[in-house]
Order: structure tokens, then sequence, then C-alpha cells
């Protein structure tokens, strides 16, 4: 599904990464640690095609990322979903425009998933919230907000940088849940934290394998973290 | 392109939405496309006219042509007849007039006065000659005149009607430079200004690159706006410069050049051409800028 094979990844002059081998396998669970800096971002960037790597090679979905163009990196996209720590919204939208807009920009009848939608919008709670600007709404709602927009183009993979890191432990929690009960859906999670509570909650959960970056690698961590 | 153009200016506005309202970008193209509609109006307008004059003096010079008869006071006479009855056996000539007394005084009078003595100056006989439109040959002509009339001199205009056609031709082509230089203005100022809504809305272009929009999709949102916007503009500046050349005097002999600066007939059906005019540069000026600055961002 995604796989990088020897890819490292330089900043200016320094390497971030190097000798990196993963491999996303369908329906896995992974949790990516390490310090701050030491290029989890880096690596999930890589993941989605917002970064290739300096060396290496990426394969996404069968594709290999060096051949791939800015249309196809477009419509790989949409085959990922992506949660990051600072959501990112069109503010002058409202929510539920803020949802649909995966499906807009490709190309989707977008009244034909009201539906969809209102249900999307009450799996994460915010039905009350449907016609909110995101710029009203709170942490923990925006982060549930843009898992609901991630998932709406029901994607294969869903990627999470730092999805509780301005929550409270309740909505780390929930939003968790929610993750987890896609990864039982059959949806591929990669999860980027430095918080090993969540962690240790997820395990009790489901399956999840924790990968760590420590030395510009990426290791497969001890299950007793 | 037209295809293009239609999918912007029919396309779904609800796509626009995704690119928040903006404020100065939008007033300067609204501005820019007007004030530049209502400069190629004039450009339009003196290519126009000074393409009738450049025809006008083209044709009606080339069809006329004067002989001048120039000989002692005693053989002014015959050797006028003797002149016009070579004019009028002569192929490629479809009249010929002797001016009289009172039309040499005409045209001489803004010169020198109406109380000018004629009988007492050696003025020359002059002889109208109008062409058909096959023409003649005026080397011939030359030779049999000098043959029977020695004091007849054939002016055909040639010398003089030549660099009157071809300051006018050369007036037209500055129309023409000019409403291309306006369009190319155009076209910087609109770039600009689409590449500093492109910048405002980095955020904007983020989410959407995020959630798997194309480049096309993202341009188009900002292309359509620019689009719109120059032909409004366009229609608003156009409109007014229509109004002003109608309002300007109306052509007349006395006023020459200066008044015949407009339309005629169906020339005033050609500003319409100017708002879609400054559409399509819009449009190609907004979307070469946005995929060129979409195609700098990863």
């Amino acid at each position: 599904m995604i796989e990088l094979v020897d890819v490292s990844y330089s900043y200016g002059g320094g390497a971030l990464l190097s000798g990196v081998n993963l491999v996303l396998t369908p329906g896995s669970f992974y949790f990516l640690t390490g310090p701050s800096g030491a290029g989890k971002t880096t690596l999930l960037k890589l993941c989605y095609a917002d970064l290739m790597p300096t060396t290496g090679r990426i394969d996404l979905f069968g594709q290999d990322g060096h051949a791939m163009d800015r249309d196809q990196i477009a419509r790989l996209r949409r085959r990922i979903g992506v949660v990051h720590q600072d959501c990112q919204f069109l503010d002058h939208l409202p929510l539920s425009e803020n949802l649909l807009l995966p499906l807009k920009v490709a190309g989707r009848d977008t009244d034909a998933e009201a539906v969809n939608l209102a249900e999307l919008l009450d799996w994460v709670g915010l039905a009350a919230q449907t016609n909110s600007h995101p710029p009203e709404l709170s942490g923990g709602e925006r982060q549930r907000a843009a898992l609901a927009r991630a998932v709406i183009m029901d994607p294969d993979v869903i990627i999470a940088d730092e999805p509780t890191g301005n929550v409270d432990w309740d909505m780390s929690l929930r939003l968790l849940t929610l993750l987890v009960e896609l990864n039982k859906l059959g949806k591929t999670i990669l999860i980027a934290t430095h918080d090993l509570n969540l962690i240790r909650a997820a395990k009790a959960q489901v399956s999840a394998r924790v990968l760590r970056i420590r030395n510009r690698e990426v290791q497969l961590a001890a299950v007793d973290l | 392109m037209l295809r293009r153009l239609r999918v912007v200016l029919l396309g779904d506005p609800r796509a626009d939405r995704v690119v928040p309202p903006t404020g100065f970008t939008a007033h300067l193209t609204l501005f820019t496309s007007g004030a530049m509609a209502f400069l190629a109006v004039f450009a339009l307008a003196l290519s126009l006219a000074t393409g009738r004059l450049a025809d006008r003096w083209g044709s009606e010079l080339a069809r006329s042509a004067t002989v001048r008869i120039s000989a002692p006071p005693g053989q002014v006479e015959a050797q006028t007849e003797a002149a016009i009855r070579v004019l009028q056996t002569t192929p490629g000539i479809g009249s010929v007039r002797a001016l009289d007394e009172a039309e040499e005084r005409a045209l001489l009078e803004p010169w020198f006065g109406s109380d000018l003595p004629l009988d007492s100056l050696p003025i020359p006989q002059l002889i109208d000659v109008i062409e058909t439109g096959d023409g003649y040959d005026s080397e011939g002509l030359r030779l049999r005149l000098k043959a029977e009339a020695p004091g007849a001199v054939l002016d055909d205009h040639t010398r003089w009607r030549a660099p009157l056609v071809r300051a006018a031709e050369r007036l037209r082509m500055l129309g023409l430079v000019s409403i291309a230089l306006i369009g190319l203005a155009t076209a910087a100022m609109i770039t600009l200004a689409a590449q500093a809504a492109l910048a405002a809305n980095a955020q904007v272009i983020r989410v959407l690159r995020l959630v798997g929009a194309r480049d096309v999709y993202i341009a188009r949102a900002f292309v359509r706006r620019f689009t719109l916007r120059a032909l409004t503009g366009g229609a608003i500046g156009a409109l007014l410069g229509t109004g002003a050349i109608a309002l300007l005097p109306r052509a007349s002999d006395e006023g020459g050049f200066l008044t015949g600066l407009g339309f005629q007939g169906w020339h005033w059906l050609w500003p319409l051409a100017i708002p879609l005019l400054a559409a399509v540069v819009a449009f190609a000026a907004t979307r070469i800028a946005a995929l060129r600055s979409l195609k700098g961002l990863m």
C-alpha cells in the first residue's frame, strides 16, 4: 500500500531521515513516535507525497512516487485522509462545506452526499455545529472535524500528525476511539504522537505497532513502552 | 481556449466559494480593465479613422490629376485646346475640364486675398483630369502632351500623395500597436493582481491541496473570478469610451481629420469586442500566473 525503501530525506545540508524502510500494510494500525524534531512529520509527509525522498524509493499504491506528476499526486491524496495537529480549514465556509470539500474537488455530487454528511457529523459528535464556521469551534471539535473531513472520501489510509496535541485527555480518548473504529472498518492508520499514554490506551483496544524514529532511522519499538 | 473560457464563464459558481472574497485585487482588476478598455476604444477609433483617411486619400487622389499650361499669353488658349484634345483621346481618362477664371481665383484666394488681379499675373491655366477605374499611361500621356502642347505639365499627385497615404497608414498601425500595448499592460497588471491574490490565499491553497485538489481546480477558482472582473470592467470602460466618442463633434469638411475621429456604420460594433478581449487576456494571464505559482509550491 505505502512502502518506503531505503529512504533518506535531507533539509538543506543535514540528513533528517536515513535508510528508512517501512511498509504500511492494509488494515494495520501504526503509531510513530520519537522526540520533537526527530522527523515524525517529515516521515508522514513522505507517506502522503507532500515531500519526496532525497534518496531511496517510495511506492504509493503501487506507483513510484518520483514518477508521479502533480495531478497523480492530487488524486493519490484522495485515497489518504490527513489530520494535522493545527487542523486547517477554509475559515470563510461553514463546517458542512469544509467537510464536503474533498468531494467537491474530486468532482463528486455534493448534494447527493447530504445523508452521508449528516451521518458523519453525527459520528464525530458535531451534528449541532453543521453551520458553524471553523473559528467558532473548540480545539477538540476542530480535531474531530478534521477527522471527519479526512474520512469523507472513504480513504484507504488515514494519517494523523499529533491529532491529540491540542486537546484534553478525554477528547484524546474520544478521537482514539474514532480512529480505532475506522481501523476496524479496514482502514490503515498511521498516527504520529509523543503521547505514550495514548499508545497504551490504543493497545488495549487494537493490535497496534509502534515505530520509533531514533538516530534518523525508523525502528519497531518494544511492546512495553 | 474558447471551450475553457466557456467553462470559466458558465462553470460552477459554488466552486468559487473555496476562495474567500478578496478586497483590493477585485477593485484593482475592475479599475484596470475599465481604464484600459476606455483607452482601447480611443485607440480603435484612431486606427479606424486613419484607415478611412488612408483609403480616401489613396483612392480619391489616385483618380485625379492636373495638367498645368504655362505658355506665353498668346498661346495659352491654343495649347489648352490641344491638351484637352489629347486628354480626351487618351484611354483611361474619364473626364477633362479646364478651370475657369473664377475657380482659379477661388484656389488662390486663401493665400492672396479676393482682390487678386488675375489679368495682370502670369497664372497658368489648369485642367482637371478624372481617371476611369483602369487608369492611364502617364509616361505616354506626358510624351503626347509635350508634342501637342509644349507648355503642358502633367501632375498626377504621385509626389505628394504617397507620403500622405504613408502617414495615414502609419497612424493606423500606431493605433493597432496601441491596442496591443494596452492588452499587454492589462495582462501584466492582472498577472500581478492574480499573484497577490494567490499569495494572500496561501492557506486556502494548502487546504485544497491537502484534500486532493488538482492545480487546475485551484487555478480555476481564481481564473473565473479575474475573468469575470475583467469582462465587467472592460464592458464599463468600453461603454464609457464609446459614449465619449459618440459625443465628439460630427465629421465635417471644416474640421478635417479631427472631427472624423469616430466610428462609422457597422464600425460602432467594434467596441463590443473590447470587453471580450479583456476577458480573454485576463483568462490567459491569470491561468498562466496561477499554474506557474502553484507549480512553485510542492
